[in-house]
């Protein structure tokens, strides 16, 4: 029999070194895993014990999120108030122990938490003090947001402006908006709701861009050499592009016309034709320089932000292939059409109104300690030189004379010289609605504010330089006239 | 240095464990720092040492190292149950005191173990009886699905663990009678033709019914062990005695499942049967007809009876949305804990219990004890008290191998065995290893059951250790 229980035990050891092995593997091999499950509340329930880092528009005193103390069983934990409702809730987001967090509140998690180093938990332990949050201020003007609300007035689109110099992201509107104070209790229907109120339509959803994607052709165009702003060239309608008409915007037709002209009257034929002569891959590679076909470099979480690119039917990202005269002007069709969000059309204006500089865009200007003292400020930091500075002026200066005597001419202000482009791409089944689009920066002399404006499905007549161009002329006014 | 002192010298590493523990605890409740926390250690300590005095008087030749080893365990389990709640605590201690009475009653009514022999039926009957228990109305409770508990006015036992002591009990003694009839003489081989329909024809179909039934690879395994184990056994020409104890061990184990519908209890007692098969007969393929059998059934009660189903879906994937915040919430919640914990742990009082009203860790003095040692003592803690377990294992193991005849060798491997296997049972759930049940971790969890009964089952050991080593000595050899 001894030989029996020896066998035994030996099994036994066996069975329990099993027990010890998938210990190892929970508690440490995937312990990382299991932290990262969004099911494991841990975290998110410890970090709610200390005060979490408050929210501040660029401002530094306008809160956008703090907490409120509450007694819960035998502990004090703090949870989240968003004072402004709705009107920061896409940048800023929430941070509740049942909901998750999102946006910034999900980006800026560490900081507002206070995560430390190993080297300076230690420190702070020996100095026994307790952990608490840092505050982030952000980039976020409150007026222009106002002001871009305002002018969306309820209807469903994206407002973004950017410092060109910097990439500090001063606007970041989508509407509709939800209440980041209700998630708690309805969150079910917010995130049910058919009009996605959810949904950050300035970085999540991408449309057509119309023509204010000849803005990005002109750049491809004349940083390549193939035009320049007095080329002449045949603005006639309509014109056999890959082998089917294309018609400029009411049948007009423009004979020969300069380069400059042909944008301040958004002339189709030309953009069209011009995109053939560059050709695909030149057109590609200057996407690519403005950050297309790859998500924002912002501080935002990678979950709430698409690239924008050209998309076939299919719905796949393609380089190649597609009707490269009607993606010149911002439409295409089965093998390719573009397709934006409105921030990567934000970034393309400021990239031009900052001689070509691309900078990485930023809704965090700075994380400050509670003792006021500066943890980190947020360095401007360039992204791409997407083209020469002399291509940015040329297009600067023609872009001025969209807002000066063309289809942009709703967007002047006085005192402030504004460069800008429209767009109106036709949308629905039967191009029943349109997508008006309106992209700008300004003052043209010394650019501040580059700025992006769309609005989602308008009625079939609405143009960019009625509907979007007034919104944009609005948040350029609030944010640097104040 | 004689058995006794080294057994007194096993209780200063307890005595370190306790004070350190309970400090450690106290160190993060500054808010309530009283003395009467201290006490409980100090208590605790001297009711070990007038243990201990008690088995110097009554089992001086007993082994050293067991009842050191279980209050280890004991003060592990003291020290967490503490921090989870000082009122449970304080109830467990209470009860530890009932187990040592217990304990000291079973030395000093059981003089000499193989008197358990003559009431055997008796203690069978007796123990199916306790198992039934709590599917009878009025008194049976029903937690997490399973029927494992019955109250009785305001206390609650849970009569399994009580129930696996007796049934050790009875099948050690039948064993020792039976054993011998199932162990048979090598056979002649057989002519090459028999030889050939014999085994081929088996391989045939079991390949057959592979195919055509497309198992599993664990039901192909399962087959196939189950086969070749099978006609290992009918070769002998085997008479129905051969089959009746286990037959009717597997038929009580199935029933168990279907009647108590725990998966974890009716594997420790089959598991426990199968361990004695094996030390008292020696054959493999008895064991492989038996445990393809009991996962057979298992596979099939899993399919079909939904409280185990459930329990197996979820031990597959806890994390699947639809259960994850529901069913699977405890086994989700046990692996968090653990991932929590680390190498190290986050130190005693430091782990997330609950937290506003809702429990982060589930049940965590019972079935979850575990999550709550790795959460807070980390790998390391938690593999120490593995390692506890496995060294009172082998102390159960070598009483055994000590023991000179059949009823106690069998006896305290049965007790070992079942021990040991409810360890595996537990920590296994809740490590993911099997589907998680809600056995108790031995001397470790809450629970006044558990805590009785495996005194009961440490003061049997003891006795039979006592018994095997005096013997020893008057032999004049070496223990």
């Amino acid at each position: 029999m001894n030989a029996q229980i020896r066998q035994l035990y030996g099994l036994f050891a066996l069975l329990f070194a099993v027990l010890v092995g998938f210990t190892s593997y929970w508690a440490v091999v995937d312990a990382e895993g299991l932290e990262d499950n969004p099911d494991n509340r841990r975290a998110l329930i410890e970090e709610q014990t200390i005060p979490r880092g408050l929210i501040y528009a660029r401002d530094g005193r306008t809160v956008l999120a703090r907490n409120r103390a509450v007694r819960r069983g035998g502990t004090r934990i703090f949870v989240r108030e968003y004072p402004r409702g709705g009107q920061f809730s896409h940048p800023v987001g929430y941070s509740f122990i049942r909901n998750g967090q999102r946006s910034l509140e999900l980006s800026r998690n560490d900081d507002l938490v206070g995560e430390e180093d190993e080297f300076q938990s230690i420190l702070s332990g020996l100095e026994d003090r307790a952990r608490e949050g840092k505050d982030v201020i952000t980039n976020l003007d409150v007026g222009g947001t106002d002001a871009a609300v305002a002018g969306l007035a309820g209807r469903k689109g994206s407002v973004v402006a950017i410092e060109p110099q910097t990439g500090k992201v001063r606007v970041m509107v989508s509407v509709p908006e939800y209440d980041p104070n209700l998630i708690p209790s309805n969150s079910r229907q917010i995130f049910s709701d058919p009009n996605q109120p959810d949904l950050n339509r300035s970085t999540q959803e991408r449309y057509a861009p119309g023509s204010t994607f000849k803005v990005v052709t002109a750049t491809a165009a004349l940083d390549s050499g193939k035009v320049s702003p007095e080329s002449i060239i045949d603005g006639s309608s309509p014109k056999e592009i890959s082998g089917v008409p294309l018609e400029n915007s009411g049948g007009q037709s423009f004979g020969a016309i300069s380069f400059t002209d042909a944008l301040t009257n958004s002339v189709n034929t030309v953009f069209a034709q011009v995109g053939e002569d560059i050709g695909r891959g030149t057109l590609v590679e200057y996407m690519r320089r403005f950050g297309f076909y790859e998500d924002p470099e912002l501080d935002y979480p990678g979950e709430q932000m698409v690239p924008s690119g050209i998309i076939n039917a299919d719905g796949d990202f393609v380089e190649d292939g597609f009707d490269v005269g009607r993606v010149a002007i911002g439409q295409g069709g089965e093998e390719g059409q573009i397709q934006t969000t409105p921030m990567q059309m934000a970034l393309v204006a400021s990239a031009i109104a900052n001689d070509g500089r691309l900078m990485r865009p930023r809704l965090t200007d700075s994380i400050v300690r509670k003792d006021g003292r500066v943890a980190e400020r947020i360095q401007p930091d360039l992204q791409s030189q997407v083209m020469k500075p002399e291509t940015a002026e040329q297009l600067a200066g023609m872009m001025s004379r969209v807002v000066e005597e063309g289809t942009g001419t709703a967007a002047a202000l006085s005192g402030i010289q504004v460069a800008g482009k429209t767009g109106t791409a036709e949308v629905g089944s039967a191009a029943q609605f349109t997508q008006p689009w309106f992209i700008a920066f300004a003052p043209v002399e010394d650019p501040q504010l580059a700025v992006a404006v769309t609005v989602e499905q308008q009625p079939s007549g609405s143009q960019g330089g009625t509907v979007a161009a007034p919104i944009a002329a609005d948040v350029i006014e609030a944010v640097l006239g104040g | 240095m004689s058995a006794r002192a080294r057994e007194l010298f096993g209780l200063l590493p307890v005595s370190l464990l306790v004070a350190a523990g309970f400090a450690a605890v106290l160190a993060t409740r500054t808010e309530d720092v009283s003395d009467a926390t201290l006490t409980y250690g100090a208590v605790f300590l001297g009711l070990c040492v007038l243990a201990h005095l008690f088995i110097r008087a009554r089992l001086p030749e007993a082994d050293p190292y067991m009842f050191p080893l279980a209050a280890l365990l004991a003060a592990v389990g003291l020290v967490l149950i503490y921090r989870i709640d000082a009122e449970l605590a304080r109830e467990q201690a209470q009860w530890f005191v009932v187990g040592l009475i217990f304990f000291c009653g079973t030395i000093l009514l059981i003089r000499d173990h193989h008197v358990l022999e003559r009431y055997r039926y008796l203690i069978a009957a007796a123990s199916i009886a306790l198992l039934v228990l709590p599917r009878l109305p009025g008194i049976g409770a029903q937690v997490n699905g399973a029927f494992l508990a019955i109250k009785l006015g305001p206390i609650q036992f849970q009569p399994a663990e009580f129930a696996k002591l007796g049934i050790i009990v009875f099948l050690a003694s039948y064993l020792r009678e039976t054993g011998d009839i199932l162990v048979r003489p090598r056979l002649r081989p057989l002519p090459g033709t028999s030889q050939l329909l014999l085994y081929g024809v088996p391989a045939a179909l079991t390949l057959l019914a592979i195919l055509v039934f497309d198992l599993g690879a664990a039901g192909s395994v399962l087959l196939i062990v189950f086969v070749a184990s099978l006609v290992a056994v009918l070769r002998e020409r085997p008479s129905p005695k051969h089959f009746g104890p286990l037959l009717l061990v597997w038929g009580l184990a199935m029933l168990m499942l279907i009647v108590i519908r725990d998966l974890g209890s009716s594997l420790m007692f089959f598991g426990g049967f199968l361990a004695l098969l094996y030390v008292a007969t020696g054959r493999l393929s008895l064991i492989g007809v038996g445990a393809t059998m009991f996962f057979g059934g298992s596979f099939f009660l899993a399919r079909n009876v939904s409280h185990v189903q459930e329990r197996v879906d979820i031990w597959l994937d806890p994390f699947k949305p639809a259960v994850v915040d529901d069913e699977g919430y405890q086994i989700a919640q046990s692996l968090f804990a653990q991932a929590d914990g680390g190498l190290f742990g986050r130190g005693f009082g430091e782990a997330l219990i609950e937290f506003g009203g809702t429990p982060i860790i589930p049940a965590a003095h019972t079935d979850l004890i575990y999550a709550v040692l790795v959460n807070e003592a980390g790998l390391f803690g938690a593999a120490g008290v593995i390692g506890a377990y496995l060294l009172f294992a082998f102390r159960g193991f070598k009483t055994a191998m000590l023991a000179n005849d059949g009823f106690s060798k069998l006896l305290a491997t049965g007790l070992t065995a079942v021990l040991a296997l409810q360890v595996f049972v537990i920590v296994g759930g809740v490590t993911r290893v099997i589907p998680l049940t809600g056995v108790t971790m031995p001397f470790v969890s809450y629970g006044g059951s558990s805590i009785v009964a495996n005194m009961v089952l440490l003061a049997l050991l003891l006795i039979v250790s006592d018994h095997a080593r005096a013997e020893g000595i008057r032999r004049g050899g070496l223990v």
